[in-house]
């Protein structure tokens, strides 16, 4: 089934912010009260896969992919993320850390996806000397 | 040293201040073609490619194994793979091949394959792929907005202003590193200022850029820069795998992602491996599509000189914006970095995207002049918006630019330089001072502007970036002072950043916030008829540049006085004295009553007879009915003049001197640039005319020759000779005139 598209247009998207209030709640008003946090502007993992499963559908399974991966780390506190992100660089990791990493990333957080792509890293580098 | 005066003009053009060489393939110094490019072949085996461009799985460096196992469509590669590179070439300019069948195919396609279809185009057929290929159906633009004192009011003046003129996302960069939230926050709070949903972005090193999206202070990315050596890529800290987890690392944050790849940056980082650019270009474009990034800035990009110092370099970089898009992927066609000396040069080639259309025409327009550009860019900037909106009414194309009027500009600078103030205040940054408000608001450039507090400024970012600060706090404090609109438009971004709507290829926002991408505005062109055209209300938008005027206007004031001195009298007849006949066009003093220089045509007249009498003849004044064609006046004056000299005039002030046996078109001296006739001209006129009555030797009158009279009042003269030519009455004879006035000699 295809999606509605855009989910900000559908009512019945049902679109839930990270912090799961629904966007009719994050007005101007609530900001004056001080209820508005980052958390509430921030998008939730089941929207990320809402947006990947319509990506797919339209003929862009590439970037499917890459929203799937983004919804695993729409979980992983900020400072993780840029931790995973400089791991991943070249020769910072040898070919067991960044096993280790993978295996830390989809017991820790379930983000299998990119665990994945951490082991395929893994192997290339190897092959490359890169790890 | 030159011989030729000519040659050493020719040396001095713009042009000839450019590189050129010839190709040098071994050190990558070619664009396509080069021998140590692979030729195309793939083998799989068990769903698993063992072999790509003549490179088994064993010998592939981070790149090739990246393509093969994450970029490559295996479902479609044997297909592709087989379809002749000819066939494939000809199916992107066959309206009947549709654009997403392509794409499926393009696909199963490895580097070498897909550059050796491109082999088979040239650049007006790469042009029509294009239009077809690109992936968003509404064109769009980007602009650069930068300076260099980073002042945030002349960030947020410039912001706005270009959220005015139509670009769809405004790009920040830093001159000093640390500058990078200050600048990102300028230029959020500007742009929304101008417009609500334009998307904006500060290329910084990504752990930076990282930390900002993470504020919330951006809302798109295209500093994922991929080449297309393995060298190149470890040189620029990063692989194929590092920058996939950046992408998804964006997109989590609700950041939209674009990679950014070009011809030329492999070479330049001495990283060729003796590969042409675009099969380089080809394998960044293959690992942007396997990272599932949404799209690409390509197009040479900062690079662009270099294969521009090449034969064929500009048709290669053609070819890369058409290989990106039949990768499915959004395009932001460079056209940023100064690319030529040449103005001629540097449109020419603006014209292979501009004409097709892409998704951002410019990955960077500068929006200020680019003494402020801080991307080395400025390939256009904005002392050629004017050339710009007339080149897009010219042809009846949308590159995303609207025109804009003085008042509506200097508004909302002042409304974003203050809205920029107001945040700072909030924020408890370094104040914005009443006088650089005032001067951001006019000012052309960064030198217009007093110098900040850097240090001030800089412990104001660094601590803001520490600390948990974002796009919440920013709202607040525009909502706080009053800007409640812009608060607004602020949080609706945010609203979208939860959505995540523009997280789709090609997305941007329209002025009423409506998300639009390959998803809800997909290109549908299939040859004419069909596909994006510029028409209703957009086309009257464009056609409407403050430079154009109601052409009545050139009009005003004619007839509104008709010459009273000049008596309509009989029907003329032949003369018999020597004389000089000066016959008028049909409307002359009456419907007309100026030339076009804005002579009145009394004062014309009496320059012309006292002309005539310092020479000692008389003049005998005309009016011819049936023509109003300056040739067939005189020749009519001729043939009813006593001497056989006549002077015709029509009523803009064309004049030529006529002698009765001549044939009509030919003449004895004519003066065809009537703007550039003076008194004194007519005076001159009056004086041969008298001379080659009596039959005496005659020096031609002396003109001012200026061609390019001719272009600026080209209208004008039309429509005046239109007002003549209603004054034709055919069946009326010439009749005689009074003019009441006598020559003082």
């Amino acid at each position: 089934m295809m999606m509605r598209y855009p989910l900000r247009d559908d009512p019945h998207s049902q679109v839930r912010t990270r912090t799961g209030r629904t966007l009719d709640e994050i007005t101007l008003e609530a900001v004056r009260n001080g209820e508005v946090t980052l958390g509430d502007l921030s998008i939730h993992p089941d929207t990320l896969r809402a947006q990947a499963e319509i990506a797919t559908q339209a003929g862009f399974p590439h970037l499917g992919a890459n929203l799937r991966r983004a919804a695993e780390l729409a979980q992983m506190p900020n400072e993780k993320v840029l931790e995973v992100y400089e791991a991943l660089r070249p020769r910072r990791l040898r070919y067991e850390g960044l096993l280790a990493l993978a295996d830390e990333l989809e017991h820790e957080y379930g983000a299998v996806e990119n665990a994945l792509l951490i082991r395929e890293a893994a192997e290339a580098y190897r092959a490359s000397r890169l790890a | 040293m030159r011989q030729s005066k000519r040659f050493e003009v020719l040396d001095r053009r713009p042009i000839n201040r450019e590189a050129f060489v010839h190709a040098w393939p071994e050190v990558g110094l070619t664009v396509t073609d080069s021998p140590a490019d692979p030729r195309p072949s793939l083998l799989v085996e068990n769903g698993r490619v063992t072999a790509m461009d003549g490179v088994r799985r064993n010998d592939m460096d981070v790149i090739d194994r990246f393509i093969a196992d994450r970029a490559l469509d295996l479902g479609v590669a044997a297909e592709a793979m087989s379809t002749p590179s000819e066939a494939f070439a000809r199916m992107l300019v066959d309206i009947n091949a549709p654009r997403d069948q392509i794409a499926r195919l393009a696909g199963g396609c490895t580097a070498a394959k897909l550059v050796d279809i491109m082999r088979h185009l040239n650049v007006l057929e790469m042009m029509m792929g294009l239009a077809k290929m690109r992936l968003r159906r509404t064109p769009a633009n980007q602009a650069h907005v930068t300076n260099r004192k980073e002042n945030p009011a002349l960030l947020a003046a410039d912001a706005a202003e270009a959220a005015l003129r139509g670009f769809a996302e405004n790009e920040t960069t830093v001159g000093v590193a640390r500058y990078a939230p200050l600048n990102a926050i300028a230029i959020l709070v500007g742009s929304q200022v101008g417009r609500g949903g334009v998307l904006t972005q500060c290329a910084v090193e990504e752990a930076v850029n990282l930390r900002l999206g993470f504020k919330g202070l951006t809302s798109y990315s295209e500093t994922l820069s991929v080449y297309g050596t393995e060298g190149a890529f470890v040189d620029g800290d990063d692989t194929p795998w590092s920058k996939a987890l950046l992408a998804s690392a964006y997109a989590s944050r609700g950041v939209k992602v674009r990679f950014t790849s070009g011809t030329g940056s492999e070479a330049l980082m001495g990283h060729s491996q003796g590969h042409s650019m675009l099969y380089l270009e080809a394998r960044c474009l293959l690992v942007t599509r396997g990272a599932g990034s949404q799209g690409v800035q390509n197009g040479s990009i900062s690079c662009v000189a270099l294969p521009e110092s090449l034969p064929g370099g500009v048709r290669t970089i053609l070819a890369e914006n058409v290989l990106a898009a039949m990768l499915n992927l959004e395009v932001a066609s460079g056209n940023d970095a100064l690319a030529s000396h040449s103005d001629i040069r540097k449109t020419a080639k603006l014209m292979c995207q501009f004409i097709p259309g892409t998704d951002f025409v410019h990955s960077g327009f500068s929006s200020m002049p680019r003494y402020d550009n801080l991307f080395g860019g400025g390939c256009f900037d904005s002392s050629e918006y004017d050339d710009y909106l007339v080149l897009q009414r010219d042809m009846q194309v949308d590159a995303g630019l609207r025109p804009v009027r003085e008042e509506e500009v200097l508004a909302v600078r002042e409304r974003a330089a203050r809205a920029i103030q107001a945040a700072y205040a909030g924020l408890g940054f370094p104040g914005v001072t009443e006088e650089e408000v005032v001067a951001a608001v006019i000012a052309n450039d960064s030198r217009d502007l007093p110098d900040r507090d850097v240090v001030a400024d800089l412990a104001a970012a660094d601590a803001f970036l520490r600390d948990d600060r974002g796009l919440v706090d920013i709202i607040r404090a525009l909502d706080d002072a009053g800007f409640t609109e812009t608060a607004e438009r602020l949080l609706e971004l945010g609203r979208q950043r939860a959505a995540g709507d523009y997280l789709q290829p090609s997305a941007i926002f329209d002025q009423q916030f409506r998300v639009l991408s390959a998803i809800n505005d997909r290109n549908d062109y299939g040859g004419p008829g069909t596909g994006y055209r510029l028409e209703g209300e957009r086309w009257r938008e464009v056609q409407d540049i403050p430079q154009a005027r109601d052409p009545s206007a050139y009009l005003e004031g004619q007839g509104d006085h008709p010459a009273r001195r000049l008596v309509e009298l009989a029907p003329a007849t032949r003369g018999t004295v020597a004389e000089v006949v000066i016959a008028l066009g049909p409307g002359y003093g009456r419907a007309l009553t100026e030339t076009i220089g804005g002579i009145p045509h009394e004062a014309v007249l009496e320059q012309l007879i006292a002309g005539i009498a310092e020479e000692g003849a008389w003049a005998r004044l005309i009016k011819v009915h049936h023509t109003a064609d300056c040739a067939s006046i005189g020749h009519v004056g001729a043939q009813l003049s006593g001497s056989g000299i006549a002077i015709g005039l029509q009523s803009r002030g064309t004049t030529v001197i006529h002698q009765a046996d001549l044939a009509p078109l030919n003449n004895l001296e004519l003066f065809p640039q009537s703007p550039n006739l003076t008194l004194e001209s007519y005076r001159q006129i009056g004086r041969n005319a008298a001379r080659y009555a009596r039959g005496k030797p005659v020096w031609p009158v002396p003109v001012n020759i200026d061609n390019w009279a001719r272009l600026r009042l080209i209208v004008k003269t039309m429509l005046l000779h239109r007002r003549e030519t209603e004054q034709v009455d055919p069946d009326r004879p010439p009749t005689e005139l009074h003019f009441d006035w006598e020559p003082e000699l």
